[in-house]
């Protein structure tokens, strides 16, 4: 019989393992759809994982979507390494779209080189505000985090499409609920020609660089972390609590908002009642397959950005409803949790005591 | 005084839902298990429901496998927190990422399909009474299935020793396990029953309430089910009562379009969310009563060996 036992030691072998695990795990699983589904599963697998990115275009677009996936992961890694449970990232996100692109229709006429910096800003600012409401729910009324910033992903969805349906609405746009075209000053600059990717990328990877120290270097990273780890040693040592609530969901709310601006100045040009297909909770994942690790979270977010550019080819190429992207994603989480089980326990195989004979 | 029974069907009608998978999530809780996969199991049990009421023209047939499906899905969360010890947190996150992923992909071809619905009780002579007619005999079976099992509920966890047994669980696994009762397999019947229940709630609004097929239709009762749970502070009744409290809330967008009044409906549709954050900060004020209501194992992974 197999049985589980606790190693005396967490093993950092089986930590960096299981996402690897877990990819493949998955992999074999779409294999298996593929076929399921009567498609041949190497043609279904080719089309699916290879092919989007065989051309120069793109492997520009996999890095463009695998930036505001970074970006967010690696805020809410900063939270969640301190058991701040941030969930709502894609309202940050739709909030910090909201500000940046406020600025970017207040200043429609204008060419100055300051719109777009005022733009981030402003988009940065939108998420941290966002974030800031389940903060002070949480440290002042203590309700729960995961509930509250949930909630206010609807209440900012809602509120993108109050705008586009109305204040926002572009007047020559045929009735459409959306705003018009930002100005050229408004976006931002393309990295690669005759691609879309732009540099927001160079942003993200700044960010994630700078996550990495603040997390490694700094004494509130470090205070965060032991929060996280032994949150009663950390009331011994003195460490707020309050305080890492506050720094955890807005540093989560800041990265979530620069993706947001980051997506309207970017690859859609103008506001729309839907900014994002998911990527703050798809980034929750990344998060976690990427170990709340600066580095891992880059891998993680190339690999999940793969899945989206997948389900589009699949769509055109196999006739796959693109929502094929959704199950791999949580079919990802799921084996990645799956797999943790080996960094705190070990398979043995125990045999059946023997019964001790009455004498 | 007719416009007020129907605006009180009305009322539970838009509750149940929230009834059916608060419920649910209040026995797991119980138990101590603490799954965030609700909107998940919600989606996949309304889902699965459309499709089998649509294929075999039979919505009864539909509740049952909605349900089977919510159970099957939570059986998943089961393994991996309770066999494999994985964080609650993250594990029912990834059930409600996948339950919305999943039944996107299987819902696709349902999307525009008209289904026979499970329709609201019409005896004859008893429902055409005025005022109590309505009120007492023109609910949705569903309506009156939610409200026996919230009796069953409360008899079962207050007044039978299996749910003293449950309830044991959840305060203190390791003396339920020094006792002899097996720890693990009572919190996997825990949770499959609010997989159950979850999947019955989702199963209500796609062959019932609504009835028809939308992506991503439970628009977040899920977790607004699970805000219940904590307003409740882990009691059936006030389950109830807050169930029916936001059934009003969702009801006030379309009485009041129906009113003609001139504000855009986004503002409305807002309601219930904010009404959530409110009503949870308002209850997690007083952090005594909810360390005292809440069971105390509550999230935490039990290992007989650790």
């Amino acid at each position: 019989m197999l049985k589980l036992e606790a190693r005396p030691e967490p093993s950092r072998l089986a930590g960096w393992m299981s996402p690897l695990l877990a990819a493949a795990a998955t992999l074999i699983v779409g294999f298996i759809l593929f076929t399921v589904m009567g498609k041949d599963p190497w043609l279904a697998f080719y089309a699916f994982f290879v092919k989007p990115v065989t051309t120069l275009y793109g492997v520009g677009e996999l890095l463009l979507k695998a930036t505001p996936l970074m970006l967010i992961a690696v805020g809410l890694a900063a939270g969640y390494r301190a058991n701040v449970w941030n969930i709502g990232a894609e309202g940050q996100l739709t909030m910090g779209a909201i500000f940046g692109g406020g600025i970017a229709l207040l200043f429609q006429e204008s060419t100055s080189p300051l719109v777009l910096p005022m733009m981030l800003v402003a988009g940065v600012i939108g998420g941290m505000l966002w974030g800031a409401i389940p903060a002070y729910l949480r440290t002042r009324f203590n309700a729960n985090e995961i509930l509250t910033s949930l909630m206010l992903v609807y209440v900012a969805t809602l509120t993108l499409s109050l705008l586009v349906h109305g204040a926002w609405r572009d007047p020559e746009g045929f009735n459409f609920p959306q705003s018009k075209m930002f100005a050229e000053a408004a976006l931002l600059p393309t990295l690669l020609p005759e691609t879309r990717l732009n540099v927001a990328l160079l942003l993200a990877l700044a960010v994630v660089a700078a996550a990495w120290v603040f997390m490694r270097k700094s004494l509130a990273g470090f205070q965060m972390r032991v929060s996280g780890l032994a949150p009663a040693a950390a009331n011994y040592a003195g460490i707020s609590a309050r305080r890492t609530v506050w720094l955890g969901m807005l540093i989560g709310g800041a990265c979530a908002g620069l993706a947001g601006v980051s997506e309207v100045a970017g690859p859609i040009g103008q506001l729309l009642p839907s900014v994002s297909p998911g990527y703050g909770f798809a980034a929750i994942i990344v998060a976690f397959v990427g170990r709340l690790h600066p580095l891992g979270i880059v891998l993680a977010s190339l690999l999940m950005s793969l899945l989206y550019l997948g389900g589009e080819s699949a769509q055109i190429n196999l006739a796959l409803p693109s929502a094929v992207t959704g199950l791999f994603q949580g079919t990802l989480l799921f084996f990645l949790l799956a797999a943790d089980v080996f960094i705190h326990y070990r398979l043995r195989i125990a045999r059946p005591a023997k019964r001790a004979v009455p004498v | 005084m007719d416009h007020a029974a129907q605006l009180i069907v009305l009322t539970l009608a838009a509750g149940t839902p929230l009834v059916y998978a608060a419920l649910g999530e209040l026995v797991t809780e119980k138990s101590g298990v603490l799954n965030l996969g609700v909107e998940g199991m919600m989606l996949v049990g309304a889902v699965t429901s459309f499709i089998v009421a649509a294929t075999t023209q039979s919505p009864w047939l539909g509740v049952a496998a909605g349900m089977a499906a919510g159970a099957a899905l939570s059986l998943i969360f089961g393994v991996l927190t309770l066999s494999l010890m994985a964080n609650q947190v993250a594990s029912g996150l990834a059930l409600s990422l996948f339950g919305v992923g999943l039944s996107a992909f299987v819902g696709l071809n349902y999307v525009s399909v008209v289904i026979t619905p499970i329709t609201p009780l019409t005896i004859p002579v008893l429902t055409e009474l005025p005022v109590v007619g309505k009120l007492l005999f023109g609910h949705n079976p569903l309506v009156y299935l939610s409200l026996l099992l919230f009796v069953a509920i409360q008899w079962f966890l207050y007044r039978t020793r299996a749910g003293l047994v449950v309830r044991a669980v959840g305060e203190s696994p390791q003396s339920a396990h020094a006792i002899g009762y097996p720890v693990a397999r009572i919190r996997y019947l825990a949770v499959m029953f609010g997989g159950a229940c979850a999947g019955l709630g989702g199963a209500y609004m796609a062959v019932a309430y609504t009835p028809l097929w939308v992506e991503g239709m439970t628009a977040g009762r899920g977790w607004i089910a699970l805000a219940l749970v904590v307003f409740a502070t882990w009691k059936p009744w006030r389950i109830l009562a807050g169930a029916y409290l936001f059934g009003g809330v969702t009801l006030a967008q379309f009485q009041a379009q129906g009113m003609g009044v001139d504000i855009p409906s986004q503002y409305l549709s807002m309601l219930p969310y904010l009404a959530t954050i409110v009503v949870l900060a308002v209850i997690s004020r007083d952090a005594a009563a909810i360390r005292l209501n809440a069971p105390a194992s509550l999230g935490k992974p039990f290992h007989p060996d650790s």
